[in-house]
């Protein structure tokens, strides 16, 4: 393992969130809504209690017995909606999935009318998928001290569970976090899960990150996240251990933010040839679904390096240990 | 009529460079002597303003009562009525009601109400294009007889520079003065917060500040072209402020405004996705609120308002970039106009300039003054009268206020419209 310098610390962020409130006064997840301000310890705990999941020989668990978890996606999601629904199952949680189209929503029901009624069901806990970001911040401040909410993608605000699930698939590979160079390559700007890897990592003390993109697809100020800018993506993969491909939404190529798919596959589409130039144990990945020959080459997608399939399926088990964590007893406490 | 004499008030009247202690003396709409009685006066009334400040009402120059089409938010009787007590004579509401004051008919129903309610004064700015849609020109001269007091297109487009500039030829036609609240909406894209490091970390869509100085750089062009009369509403930038500065120094005569609150609060307010810091236009950097805080001091920005825009609650429950922008801002434009002078930024009587003499010139109305034979809009005010801005203490029907919590100095004790007292404290 060559030793990465470690970078000049980014300019100090701002403070958000005084009282946070994603953690109980203990410093127990009380919510998971946000990577960011949560601590080192407790992302820790996420990774340690998804490992004791994968470790163990059993596939289910008495842990959530008794409780309701609400799927309350606002946004289309499969595999999103997925996994958590089979990560509540393992726990031997009741679910209940409740899919809100764009036009049940405008039938005049306010979110607040519509979380009162789920309330009233006896949910314990809300995972949201909504189109605007804080949208699982403005449930989280809404609920009763029994009901905590997990953020299942927020806007372009954050997806806490599937950097979680990135960072586990890292560890798999590459426990020391202080000693990698990693970089995220693609849509920048309207990626939620890039904004949650970025806290991630950087509170697990990654040595060095790195973004790459066009300036169409990068938010202003990300360097102030405590990243490297690169635009040119033979730079800024040049010995990286880690490279993580973000998915380009079809609604964004064609003229909107880059002028076409073949462009960009030119520009930034992972290739064998480029791979190569990051470390020769790299691994790749991507949070899926994958656009090949957009974001990749198949070869890639499928190759030694590739990591993707493993996400997947360590998705289940991190959404178990931030359900687990979470999850509170009916006065309130933590019920893990 | 009522005969009114207001004694051992502090009157402070920035047109007439007067700050002493004296006497009022109020008769026939007007104000009759300053100092002595004149020869004869019997008062009907007395109001007691020691310790007090006596200085003309405030003029708002952007304030919507969201009457007609929103009366669920707020009403023409609600907003005059909470714009009385908090020491405002009169607001100027923007065309954006629903429908838009595009035709004599709407600004008659508009003075009609605010007839009925007989508080505060509102005047109104018509649409410059017909229903605001950016395409037609609206009629202008009928606007200006039923009494509008200039023209605007409020937050929205004229994306054609050809109609905006026909526009402008027109209404420097009929001697209108425009108003601009300068935003390139294909830049702000539907943001709903600054475009910055907040935004970016937040995932909230941003309007970049090259939305607000794009267009300022457009509208000056074509203000030069057409010698249109011109005023920028609400500006947010400093660098907009800074073209500004530039074009009066190129001897353009155009005249701006900023929102109160843009003085005082930063995109960094709104930072657990706070909606009541949802605005437009949107709260920026500090280094703007820096920046808007020179031009004030130096006179770049003439005027300042509340852009009051009052909403119910549900209005703002919900994720942020799903709540409606604006805050409620009538009940707190005198404290924290005064509190620029107790930060040492203005001079107190600089600081009642800015909320009276200026939008009164800008509007070309001859309120704004309390020399003899002025118009008797009189604000009165306990500089030290000490509230807490909470739902209780807020007059608007509005409560969406980022400055909820605020210790606020200064409050209205009485108000004088036309002669006529329409607020007191005692009575309230």
């Amino acid at each position: 393992m060559s030793s990465v310098k470690t970078q000049a610390q980014p300019t100090q962020p701002v403070k958000l969130r005084p009282g946070n409130i994603q953690l109980d006064q203990q410093g127990k997840l009380r919510h998971f809504l946000a990577i960011e301000g949560l601590p080192k310890t407790v992302l820790t705990q996420i990774l340690d209690t998804a490992e004791s999941f994968t470790a163990s020989d059993e596939k289910k668990f008495e842990l959530l017995k008794g409780h309701t978890i609400a799927n309350l996606f606002f946004e289309p999601s499969t595999r999103t909606r997925t996994t958590f629904e089979l990560a509540a199952k393992r726990l031997s949680a009741d679910v209940l999935n409740i899919n809100i189209s764009a036009s049940s929503s405008s039938k005049g029901e306010t979110l607040l009318d519509m979380l009162r009624n789920l309330e009233a069901m006896h949910v314990d806990m809300f995972v949201v998928r909504h189109g605007s970001s804080g949208a699982a911040h403005f449930i989280a401040n809404h609920v009763p001290k029994h009901v905590s909410v997990l953020n299942a993608g927020d806007g372009s605000h954050e997806h806490p569970t599937q950097a979680m699930l990135d960072m586990f698939t890292i560890r798999q590979h590459k426990p020391d976090f202080p000693s990698l160079r990693v970089a995220i390559v693609g849509d920048l700007m309207h990626s939620r899960v890039a904004r949650s890897q970025i806290h991630a990592l950087n509170t697990l003390g990654v040595g060095e990150l790195r973004v790459i993109a066009p300036k169409t697809l990068l938010p202003v100020g990300i360097e102030k996240m405590g990243v490297q800018v690169y635009q040119d993506i033979e730079a800024g993969i040049k010995d990286v251990d880690v490279v993580i491909m973000l998915r380009l939404q079809r609604e964004r190529m064609h003229g909107a933010f880059i002028p076409s798919e073949h462009e960009y596959f030119k520009l930034y589409g992972m290739t064998e040839a480029r791979l190569a130039l990051a470390k020769p144990d790299a691994i790749i990945m991507h949070p899926g679904p994958i656009n090949r020959g957009v974001e990749m080459d198949s070869a890639v997608a499928d190759g030694s390096h590739s990591v993707i399939l493993q996400q997947v399926s360590n998705g289940i088990a991190v959404r178990m240990a931030a359900m687990a964590m979470a999850m509170r007893n009916p006065d309130g406490s933590s019920a893990s | 009529m009522s005969r009114i004499h207001i004694t051992g008030g502090h009157l402070i009247d920035p047109a007439n460079n007067v700050d002493v202690v004296t006497d009022l003396w109020v008769a026939d709409d007007k104000i009759q002597a300053i100092g002595d009685a004149p020869d004869g006066f019997t008062a009907d009334q007395t109001i007691n303003a020691a310790q007090q400040i006596v200085c003309p009402g405030l003029i708002d120059l952007s304030a919507r009562t969201r009457e007609p089409g929103q009366e669920h938010k707020a009403t023409i009787a609600s907003e005059t009525s909470a714009a009385a007590k908090a020491g405002i004579t009169t607001l100027v509401c923007p065309p954006d009601t629903q429908p838009a004051i595009d035709s004599p008919a709407i600004v008659e129903l508009i003075h009609l109400k605010s007839r009925e309610a007989g508080m505060s004064r509102l005047h109104m700015l018509g649409a410059l294009t017909c229903n605001l849609g950016g395409e037609l020109i609206s009629e202008m001269l009928s606007l200006k007889d039923a009494g509008v007091v200039g023209m605007s297109n409020a937050n929205q487009p004229v994306p054609n520079s050809l109609i905006l500039r026909r526009a402008f030829e027109y209404a420097a036609t009929h001697d209108l003065t425009v108003f601009i609240r300068p935003d390139d909406h294909g830049l702000s894209n539907n943001g709903c917060v600054h475009e910055g490091a907040l935004a970016s970390r937040l995932g909230l869509p941003g309007i970049p500040e090259a939305a607000e100085t794009v267009a300022v750089a457009r509208h000056l062009e074509l203000i030069e072209q057409t010698g249109v009369r011109a005023h920028f509403s609400q500006l947010t930038t400093s660098r907009a402020a800074n073209m500004i500065a530039r074009a009066r120094h190129d001897g353009l005569p155009v005249t701006a405004d900023v929102a109160v609150h843009h003085l005082y609060l930063t995109d960094i307010d709104i930072r657990d996705y706070n909606s009541a810091c949802h605005l437009n236009p949107p709260l920026r950097s500090e280094r703007d609120r820096d920046g808007l805080r020179d031009a004030i001091k130096h006179g770049t920005i003439d005027a300042i308002c509340s852009d009051h825009q009052p909403h119910e609650p549900d209005a703002k429950q919900a994720p942020l970039p799903d709540t409606e922008p604006g805050l409620s801002g009538i009940d707190t434009l005198l404290p924290l106009v005064t509190r620029l002078a107790d930060e040492k930024l203005l001079s107190l009587s600089d600081a009642i300039d800015r909320v009276t003499r200026l939008p009164a010139s800008i509007l070309g109305l001859e309120q704004g003054h309390l020399g003899i034979g002025a118009s008797a809009d009189i604000c009165i005010f306990d500089p030290k009268a000490s509230w807490a801005v909470s739902a209780d203490t807020l007059n608007s029907a509005g409560h969406n206020t980022p400055f909820l919590g605020w210790e606020m100095h200064g409050r209205a004790t009485h108000t004088l419209v036309n002669g006529q007292l329409i607020f007191s404290k005692d009575h309230d």
